[in-house]
Order: structure tokens, then sequence, then C-alpha cells
């Protein structure tokens, strides 16, 4: 009985030995070509500056073996680039970023696909909502909009976004219920256009991305008025004057009850092995470490929760529930 | 297309040929206004909905299909498109053009460009192997070194690239 | 005035900072690449910025502009090249270039289009420089009363100015544009977010690009009916004459007034920001109707090659304006360019000129000195370039297939799109045979999308009531001077009639 306790205990040590031998090498995993880094959006938006950024940092602090190669493709509002990261299934040398996209577009268009095809790496960071007005405008604060808004009859007020049956046209419509008033909402190219549509005075409000309209803010032609968080932003360098982002209140402090929030995030074909995956989970690991990526975090107000493995998988389940409820409600689910 | 005889001056007619392409495009035509009662084409509450502007394009197509249809008829009979010589080296150059164009989705593009040069010199041209083959590999290998080197845009790849571990 | 003075104070410091040994390298590098990336199809200046992006992170950020805008000056001359060497425009706004250019090259007058294309190109690229020095504040300005109405109205006159005067029977021209127009509707609606004409298949999610159609309609097109003529067709033509520099320089000068309009309704158009590709369709329309030789538009005029390349370069040039002033990139490369400025810890906007004069001037300056050394490089280039015509057709014509399919590929990594290409190819041949004409269709694929876009998003912020488009002066002149333009040809002939002369034959 003993002898074989001692065999037992013999066999599992040799076995631990070769596991632990086996892990750095497994773990060792790495890319032996260059890696397509996806982007479902166009060139100059949002998620390809960010990828673009990635790729720099990487190249510049020699993290990776290979080249990172982004590569757009933005037809069908991004699911073209998502179709093509599906159907590589088991390529380790794809990686992909999303927006909102990811749950909007399939949702919206009826395009076959679904987070659960493809598998989840990171969460890098996520991206903040604002909602700003014209600085020639009378409102001070959210509060005032929403009585104007409320006060005036149903589409009086012309909201500006970045495409159609996306997070700036959610975010309107639960604006719009939470206010019991219709408002007109515009669909844009892109951010940056909106920014400059508000200044121009052709809108009267848009939810722009913190990074779209810094810039205008500065220049005092915008004002924010509150940003869909449930809680303030954290960055308090100052922007105009004495303001920061950190005077920027919750849109639930100010009586609007409407939260949201943009993933930025990091997935992979289907079909690839655990070591390919933690490789560029500690990958995206060393990136947030550099000071051009905090740069970035502070520059674009995000906000910087960073989730891998089953926390970031439930945090996406819950995640495409609440868009699904979201379009339900506002009707932008595609026919069948 | 119809085609005629022997000569120099044979050819199919320009007529048939415009008839046909108005009859072309009047497909396209009809193809666009299905495609537009599909998403909806009507004036929505906010202005033209998804389909609208295509639907009249689409409209717009098939009337003027029909005007050129009517008016290819009424051309002179006797013109030809072309001489069916010159048809011939058209179509020596559309064949393989077409051959290649379905392969690169499978063979990458690399050894289709190759074979498609090589072809065209030698068949076509009546180069040397020596020459032909020096341009077949040199111009893919140019394009290899300055767009997946330098310029990290990757270029479609089959199974050979993959067995040589580009 | 005390403004302008104090611009022209910056701006002495800004070329003391592009005027750097390193800075004036980094130019020259810049250039070349610009070139090669230019003259390889697909491959436009817009990825070939984004692609070189990452490479600048090191550099400070007016080194790194400068490199990056250098690229962008490059790409812009060496896209003309294969345009008039090949018929295969690489960027939209080069297709005009093609109208003229390739019949002059055709005839074996290569050399003197390119030179008249890159000389226009930098002329039209100064003028919107001194431009930008001179009025930049009150330009952004402008460019702000700016709204989907005004932007929809801009599109209908690069439309209006265009159409109605091709020789083809009318119902061709419909039948072409229209099919232009239902090609770009393909793909996703911006506006109501839904799929249409996609039928359900998952290649057609992207639409039809314009540059697939482009390299299929023109380059394979022109190669299937140069087949026609025969292998021996090629080759002999283009004479290399190194003074052919010279020569042509010597009869630009008398297309003065052709130039000057292109450079404004350019400036225009890269301001608003419609872009360069309406500009240079506009100033090539307005230049045929204008010009007495207008009726040889077509065949190899050189005022055809001028008019165009002058008016993209001075849009492409003042588009970087809104990019600077308002963060509003009014071209594709100036999106990618924009990027670069944020990564660099630079943010575009009002407080820029302000905040960063050293950098925005320091741009300026490299701009002057960019396109100057850009013209040296290139115009050396022009002999080279040329007698890459005198190849034989059939080694030349495989390796412009091979080129063509790259192309196709790259614009969006599709091999759809090399199918495309070569269905697009066919339909050139039939069309161009069967007298279709080919530019409508293009103008069509290229601003439908965008036209139909400005017209409905207009329409969202009016209610549906279809005033909005003469609801201010601004936009009911631009509208005005639209209708106009697309009634020229009637007006011309009511004109006539009075004075009782006879029309001139259509």
């Amino acid at each position: 009985m003993k002898h074989l306790h001692a065999l037992g205990l013999g066999a599992v040590t040799a076995l631990g030995m070769t596991a632990l031998s086996m892990l750095p090498a497994a773990a060792a995993w790495e890319p032996t070509k260059p890696v397509e880094f996806i982007v479902p959006a166009g060139t100059g938006g949002g998620a390809d500056q960010m990828a673009r950024t990635l790729q720099g940092i990487i190249a510049k602090h020699d993290l990776m073996s290979t080249q990172l190669v982004v590569i757009n493709k933005s037809g069908g509002a991004g699911g073209e680039g998502f179709l093509d990261v599906k159907s590589n299934k088991g390529n380790p040398h794809k990686i992909v970023i999303t927006l909102s996209n990811l749950f909007t577009t399939p949702l919206a268009t009826g395009i076959p696909f679904n987070w659960k095809d493809l598998t989840p790496v990171a969460m890098l960071a996520l991206d903040e909502f604002v909602l700003w007005v014209n600085a020639q405008e009378p409102y001070k604060t959210a509060q005032e909009y929403e009585a104007a808004i409320k006060a005036a009859p149903d589409n009086t007020f012309k909201m500006g976004g970045t495409g159609s049956k996306q997070e700036d046209q959610i975010i309107t419509v639960a604006i719009e219920k939470a206010l019991g008033k219709k408002m007109t909402y515009i669909p844009y190219k892109g951010g940056g256009e909106v920014a400059v549509q508000l200044v121009g005075g052709h809108i009267n409000s848009s939810v722009n991305n913190p990074i779209e309209a810094v810039s205008q803010w500065r220049g005092d032609k915008v004002r924010p008025l509150c940003v869909f968080d449930s809680k303030p932003l954290p960055y308090t360098d100052k922007i105009l004057g004495d303001l920061s982002w950190s005077s920027v209140p919750t849109c639930k402090s100010a009586g609007l009850d409407v939260e949201y929030l943009m993933l930025r995030g990091i997935f992979m074909p289907p079909g690839v092995t655990q070591e390919q995956v933690a490789y560029f989970v500690d990958l995206f690991k060393k990136v947030r470490e550099t000071p051009e990526w905090k740069q970035l975090m502070k520059d674009g107000a995000f906000n910087q929760t960073f989730m891998a493995g089953d926390e970031f998988k439930a945090w996406l389940d819950q995640s495409e529930k609440t868009h699904k409820d979201l379009m339900q409600a506002a009707g932008f689910i595609a026919g069948n | 297309m119809e085609q005629s005889h022997h000569g120099a001056e044979s050819g199919p007619k320009q007529r048939a040929v415009e008839v046909g392409t108005a009859l072309l495009t009047l497909v396209f035509g009809l193809i666009v206004l299905y495609g537009s009662v599909l998403v909806g084409f009507g004036w929505g509450s906010d202005g033209p909905q998804a389909g609208f502007f295509p639907f009249y394009v689409g409209l717009i197509i098939c009337v003027c299909s029909v005007i050129n249809v009517v008016s290819g008829l009424r051309e002179d009979p006797d013109e030809i498109f072309a001489e069916n010589q010159q048809l011939v080296q058209v179509l020596k150059v559309l064949i393989p053009a077409c051959i290649y164009v379905a392969l690169v989705p499978f063979l990458g593009i690399y050894i289709p460009s190759v074979a498609l040069i090589v072809l065209f010199m030698v068949w076509l041209g009546h180069y040397g192997w020596p020459l032909s083959l020096a341009v077949a590999f040199g111009v893919p290998a140019f394009f290899y070194i300055t767009l997946e080197r330098w310029f990290l845009i990757p270029l479609p790849k089959g199974p050979v690239e993959a067995m040589l571990g580009l | 005035m005390n403004m302008i003075a104090e611009n022209f104070t910056f701006l002495y410091h800004g070329f003391g900072i592009a005027s750097d040994p390193f800075n004036i390298l980094l130019m020259a590098i810049g250039i070349l690449l610009g070139v090669i990336i230019g003259v390889l199809p697909g491959l436009g200046g817009a990825n070939g910025v984004a692609i070189l992006l990452p490479l600048t992170f090191s550099m400070s950020p007016t080194s790194a502009i400068i490199l990056l805008t250098c690229i962008y000056w490059g790409a812009l001359f060496g896209g003309a090249i294969t345009s008039v060497l090949f018929n295969i425009p690489g960027e939209p706004w080069s297709v005009a270039t093609t109208f003229d250019g390739h019949p002059m090259a055709r005839s074996g007058r290569a050399g003197e289009a390119l030179t008249a294309a890159f000389t226009s190109s930098f002329v039209g690229a100064f003028f919107a420089i001194v431009m930008i020095t001179l009025i930049a504040p009150l330009v952004a300005q402008f460019a702000l009363q700016f709204g989907p109405a005004e932007k929809f109205a801009v599109y209908f006159l690069a439309f209006a100015s265009f159409v109605g005067m091709s020789k083809e029977p009318p119902a061709k021209t419909i039948v072409s544009m229209m099919i232009g127009f239902a090609l770009a509707a393909v793909g996703l609606d911006m506006v109501t977010g839904q799929l249409r004409l996609t039928f359900g298949i998952t290649e057609l999610l992207n639409g039809f690009d314009f540059l697939i159609a482009v390299i299929g309609l023109f380059g394979i097109g022109e190669i299937l009916l140069t087949m026609e003529e025969g292998l021996e067709f090629r080759g002999k033509a283009a004479k290399i004459d190194p003074k052919v520099v010279w020569k042509t320089w010597k009869t630009l000068p008398r297309y003065w007034m052709t130039s000057l309009r292109s450079c404004i309704i350019g400036c225009w158009m890269g301001i608003t920001p419609a872009g360069a590709t309406p500009a240079s369709f506009m100033a090539y329309g307005i230049a045929k109707r204008v010009s007495k030789n207008g009726k040889n538009f077509g065949n190899g005029e050189i005022e055809g090659v001028v008019a165009p390349e002058t008016a993209a370069h001075a849009a492409g040039t003042a588009a970087m304006l809104p990019m600077l002033a308002l963060g509003v990139p009014g071209s594709p490369t100036a999106a990618v360019l924009l990027g670069g400025l944020l990564i660099w810890g630079l943010q575009p906007g009002p407080m820029l000129f302000v905040e960063q004069a050293e950098f925005v001037w320091g741009l300026i300056a490299s701009m002057y000195l960019g396109n100057i050394v850009g013209l040296i490089l290139v115009l050396t280039t022009v002999p080279l370039f040329a007698s890459i015509l005198r190849i034989p057709f059939s080694i030349i014509a495989p390796v412009i297939l091979v080129i063509c399919a790259i192309g196709a590929y790259t614009v969006n990594n599709n091999v759809f799109d090399v199918i495309m290409m070569m269905v697009f190819g066919v339909l050139g041949y039939l069309l161009k045979k069967t007298n279709y004409p080919l530019a409508p269709l293009v103008l069509a694929i290229v601003l439908g999308d965008s036209a139909e876009e400005a017209f409905r998003q207009a329409l969202l912020s009016s209610g549906g009531a279809v005033s909005v488009f003469w609801s201010n002066g601004l936009v009911s002149s631009i509208m005005g001077l639209g209708l106009i333009a697309g009634l020229w040809p009637l007006i011309g002939l009511a004109f006539s009639k009075l004075r009782g002369t006879s029309a001139q034959p259509a």
C-alpha cells in the first residue's frame, strides 16, 4: 500500500514536473508571422485611431516579435470586419478591435454574427459619452437644457450623432424616454463632423465622445452639460478656465437617468487556443503600462477598466442584453 | 452575340450589341427596382426612406434603357461592332485575364501572376523563356517586397506560399 | 491687417523650422515614398499616410507632420502618373485627368501631359497655401456655415456643371449616370442604418468602391480596347525628349485664366469641405464649356489636364485648413493626419493656431518648401516615366493586369473586388464601344452617396420641408448657380437665337 502510494506520489511529481516544464513552453506561444489587426470602422475614426496608436506603441516598445498590420474593414457598419474574423476559424494571427457595433450591427442589420462567434481577449477601456451644446446657447446646465426640451413641442431640438441605430442614437432614444419628448436625430458619418456641425449651429446638441469634442471645448465653442456614466470622470487637468473633465456632472445627478459606455475591446477568431489568447492578454497588459497609452487615456478621458477571461465574458453577456433591450425598445431591430 | 462567317469585314453587328447592352442595363434597372421595393421606397414622416432614391434611379434606368433599345433597333443594320479578327485579339487577353482573376481567391495573387505574365510574353509576345521568366518572377517579387515588407499590406496568398512559410 | 503682419512673422519663424536640413531630408524622402504610393493603384494617399503614421511616433510633431504631408504631396503627384500613362486613376480626383491626359500619352505626348499635370498641381497647391497663409481664420469661419443643405447644394453644382455637355445621346448619358448612382447606393444606408440592394450577399456589404469600378472601367477596359488594334500598336509612340519640360512650360502661361479659375474652384471646394473630386470634375466641365478649344476636350487637349489637376490640388491643400482650424477633415488623408495630430498630443481645433503657433506655421512653411522640393523631384522623373510607354505592349499589358488586380485587392483587402474589377472591365469595353459616356457613371459613384446623404440630413433637420434648399442666402445662391450651370446649354441656345445667329452644332 505504502509502496503503491510512493509510486503514485512519484507519478504525480513526475506529472507535475512535466506539466511545469511544459507550462512555460505552452504559454510562450508567439506569433510567427505578421498579425492582422482588423478595424471594423473607417480610417480616421475613434476605433481606427486607437488601433493605430496600439500599433505604434507596440512597434516603438518592441512588444511583439512580428509586426502588427492594421486593416480597415468597415463595410455594413463593420459587419464585413466581424464576418472576416468569424470565418478565420483557428487563425491566431488575426485580432479585431470592437466598438459598440459588435452588438448593434447584427441587431440593426441582421448581418449574421454575434460576439459569441469570436474569442474575447480583453477589454482595453470604455469610452465615455458626454452631452454637449453649442457654447452660444443659453443652457449652462443639463437641467436647463432638459427643461427647454420639455417645454418645447416634439422634434424642436436637433441631436446630431454618428451613424444610424448605433450608440449615439441609442442614447438619444434613452434621453427621449427619460424626458418624454421626441428630438430630431440627424446621423453623420463621423464624430468629428458632428462636433463641427454643433459648432456651426446646425444641430442643438450632440453626445460626442470626449476626444471628439475636447478641442472645441478648449476653444469655448461647445459646452459639456453632463456625462453618461455612474460617477464623474477622474481627470482634473484644466481644459477651459477652471473647468476640467472632473467638473462635468453625471447625467443622473442632473435628473437624466441615462448611462452608457462604449466597449473598446480586443477579440480573436473562434477556435484559437488558450495559450494564444493568453499571449495577447499579456501583450495588452504591457501596452497599458506605456506612457503613450496613459496619455491617450487622459486625452480622451477614457474609463480605464481592464478585463479579461470570464469576467470579460460576463460583462459582454450583460452588455449584449442591455443593447438588445435598448434597441428593442427603440424599434431598431432588423425585420428578421 | 451573332457571329457571321469569313472575311476581314465580318463580325458581330453594332446594332445587335447596342440592343444587347440596352437590355443588360434594363435588367440591371429591374434589379435595382426590386431591391428598393424590399427596403421601402416611400416618403416617410422625416424625408425619404432608404429605397426612395434607388427606386427612382432604377425607374429612370429602365425607361432610358427602353429608349436605347428602340434607338438601337433603328441603327444601320450593316455596321459592324468589331471585326472577328479584332475580337479574337480581345479574347486572347480577356480569357486569360478572367482565368487569372478566378484563380486569385484559391492560389493567392503571386502564382497566377507569374503564370499570366509568362503566358502573355511567350504565347502572345513571342519572347524567349529567359526574359519572360525574369519579368514573370521579378514583378511579383517587387510587389512582395514593396507592399508586404515595406508597407505591411498583406496580399492574398494560397497554399504554396503557406508551405513556404511566407 | 495687423493680424496678417503677425502671421508673416510666424511664417518667417516657420521657414526657419522647416528649412532645417533634417526636415528637408524628410521632405525628399516623403515625396519619393509618396510618388511610389501614388503610382501603386489602390494604395492612395490616405492608406499611405495611415500605414506610415506609426513610424513617426518617435519624431517631433513638426518633423512627423512634414514627413506625412510630403507623402501626401508625393501621392498627389504620383496619382497623375498612372492616369496619364495607363488610364488608371489612382485617386478619385485623378479621374478627370485621364480624359485628356491619356489621349495625349497615346499620341506620343506623355511627357507634355505629365509636365502639365505636375506643374498645374504645384500651381494649385501653391495658390491654396497662399490663401491659408493670408486668410486662415476668416476661411475657417466660412466653412462653419456649411450644414447638410449647403453641402447638397455644392454637390448639385458639381453635377450640374459637369453634365449636360457630352456628345453622346442623352438617354445613354442618363443611363450611365443612373447606373453610377445605383452602384453608390449599394450597402449600408447611413441615414436609416438599413442594408439595401445587397440581397443578402455578404460580399456586397461594402458596396461598390469607386476605385474598383474605375480600375476596371478605365484600366482593364483600355487594355481590351488596345488589343483590338493589335499588339504592335504601342511602343513606338513615346519619344524621349529631355527638354520636354521646358517646351511645355513655354506653352502653359497662355492657360492662366483656366488655372486661376480652377484654383478658386479648388480652394472653395476644399474648404467647404466637398473635397478634391467634385473640384476636379467641376473645373474640367467649366473649362470645357468656356475654352475656345472646348470641342477638342477629350482628344488630348493640354488645357483639359491643367484644369482638373490645378483644382484637385488646390482643393487637396485647402482641405488642410478645416482640419487644422476646426478638426474636421476635408479629405480621407486629412482624416488620417487628424488622427496623427491627436496621437502626438496636439488637438486640432480653434485653439491650435493660438496654442501651437510654432507647429502650425512650421507646417504651413513646410507646405511651401515641400511643394517646391516635390515639383523639382517629380519633373526630373518625367522622361523616365514617359519612357515606360516604350516597353512593348505584350510585356506591359500583363504587368498592368497584375497591378490592377493588386490595386483592386488593396482597396478593401477583398478578393471579391478583384473579380468585380474584371466585370467592370468588360462592362467598360462594352459601354465604350456602344457610346455610353463613362465619366458621368464615375462621378455618380463618387458623389452619389454623399449627395444623397446630405439631401436626407437636410430634410431630417427641416422636418421634411424641401424649402430648406433655399432657406438662406448661401444655400440659395449655390443652388441658383447650379441651376444656371445645369441649364447652360439651353441658355446658350436661347442667347444665340436672340442675337439671330444660328446656334453652334451641338
